[in-house]
């Protein structure tokens, strides 16, 4: 593993040693849906610390219904309990809530090899006035070709966090992960 | 204890003073706080009101007019059903129940959602129309209700008014694509309206209850405003009236329900009051 790089948004590792020992293990645990993504890539893995009483995980939820969360959160406590810590706690955390901000760039690249177009831009961006038509949406990166001439198919797609895109190039179609 | 750890890692590439993550002010767990009485009879209400809506919802599933539509409502029951969780389990907080002894143990009399989610999928404009007015009052609910004074239920909505955007945004289209569809749908969508419209006011009452939660709950009366607001210029491009006709009494925060309610509890609960305790 490497560090993310500077530029990146993802959540800040903890600076004493055996927290980020802690951390390394909790952030090789994927999300079940989206295998090539770590829970670190994807800003789920809010905070480790390990004290005297034991480890203690915080997760964010990228969706109030995500049914992959409580995959991850069983996979984070095996994953410590593996390698030997005891009384390990893993907590949800609602706030601040999650955003695709939280995306670590590493995490972008990994999503649009899996075939994934990654979030565009920063959800600081989605205009959240009175609802109209049409919203300035960036243009969708088609993984597979670059190209950048695709369309919405749904804006609800295989699983919570992603709507369903189609190429008007190489006419496949691809889900993308929506900026939240 | 065999844990790689790689040395670039300890270097702090922000070059800025560190925080404790662990330690954030605004951290907020999603499970440690408990209920007064009073709050969590409010988070009561507002879970109710996600939960029945859910199952309303996930009952088009394999039946919605394409199959986008089957995921999309399904999507949306799923975020629905999350912050229900979430608010049911807080509000359990206060009487040592768990959100699923809420959600399969009560009675018809003991729900304290609003009557318009209870009511019937009908076709799928009424279902839109439905969805047009509860995404617009959560939205605004939701907005609001993260200045609570109350951590729990500040967070929650923090969450909830991000993906209700998109609820809102969906439902909007549809109106859209109904009403100046063809002339079926139009009058499809004018009949989902009118259908729905008599339960509006309701959303806006303010129960004796808010009296003893300012500041944390928010007072229904004081979105009326902004939910005019938000949903003229849909009506307007859609070339739709506000529908005009009678005003249904209410009453589903004291427990009084339209028929409709007992048969969708009486469908969601059968299983688990036929095994009390099963486990998947």
């Amino acid at each position: 593993m490497t560090s993310p790089a500077p530029e990146s948004t993802a959540r800040p590792r903890p600076v004493d040693a055996e927290s980020l020992r802690a951390w390394l293990v909790a952030a090789t645990v994927v999300d079940p849906e989206i295998p090539v993504l770590t829970i670190e890539d994807l800003g789920v893995l809010r905070s480790v610390s390990v004290t005297s009483s034991g480890v203690d995980v915080a997760l964010t939820p990228t969706y109030s219904g995500c049914p992959a969360l409580d995959a991850m959160r069983d996979d984070v406590h095996g994953a410590l309990t593996a390698v030997g810590y005891t009384n390990v706690t893993v907590r949800l955390v609602l706030s601040p809530a999650w955003t695709t901000d939280w995306m670590s760039e590493e995490g972008k690249l990994k999503l649009i090899e899996y075939g994934i177009a990654a979030p565009t831009g920063h959800s600081a961006a989605r205009p959240s006035g009175p609802a109209g038509p049409v919203r300035l949406q960036l243009a969708v990166k088609c993984p597979r070709c670059n190209s950048l001439n695709t369309r919405e198919l749904a804006h609800f797609g295989s699983t919570s966090c992603k709507s369903l895109y189609e190429c008007k190039d190489c006419l496949e179609p691809f889900d993308y992960f929506k900026v939240l | 204890m065999s844990v790689e750890t790689d040395d670039s890692m300890h270097d702090d590439g922000h070059g800025h003073v560190q925080v404790d993550v662990t330690l954030l002010p605004d951290e907020l767990i999603a499970s440690a706080a408990v209920a007064s009485a009073d709050v969590a009879e409010y988070a009561l209400w507002l879970g109710d009101d996600s939960l029945v809506l859910a199952q309303r919802l996930g009952s088009w599933i394999s039946r919605a007019p394409e199959l986008e539509e089957d995921v999309a409502l399904g999507n949306i029951a799923l975020d629905l059903i999350g912050h229900a969780r979430s608010l049911l389990h807080y509000a359990g907080t206060a009487s040592g129940q768990s959100e699923d002894d809420l959600a399969y143990w009560r009675d018809e009399p003991e729900w304290r959602s609003l009557q318009i989610v209870e009511q019937p999928n009908g076709d799928f404009a009424h279902t839109i129309a439905r969805q047009f007015i509860v995404s617009h009052f959560l939205f605004e609910l939701y907005t609001r209700l993260r200045d609570s004074t109350d951590a729990t239920l500040a967070a929650v909505a923090d969450k909830a008014a991000k993906e209700v955007d998109y609820h809102r945004d969906h439902s909007v289209q549809w109106v859209l694509r109904l009403s100046l569809g063809t002339d079926e749908s139009r009058r499809r969508m004018l009949v989902g309206f009118s259908d729905m419209w008599p339960y509006v006011d309701e959303m806006f009452r303010d129960e004796p209850l808010l009296d003893r939660l300012e500041g944390v709950a928010v007072r229904p009366s004081s979105l009326r405003e902004a939910f005019e607001r938000a949903i003229a210029p849909v009506f307007a491009e859609a070339e739709l009236e506000e529908p005009r006709g009678f005003i249904a009494s209410g009453g589903g925060r004291r427990g009084i329900h339209s028929e409709h309610l007992g048969l969708l509890l009486a469908d969601m609960q059968v299983l688990t009051r036929a095994h009390p305790g099963a486990k998947w």
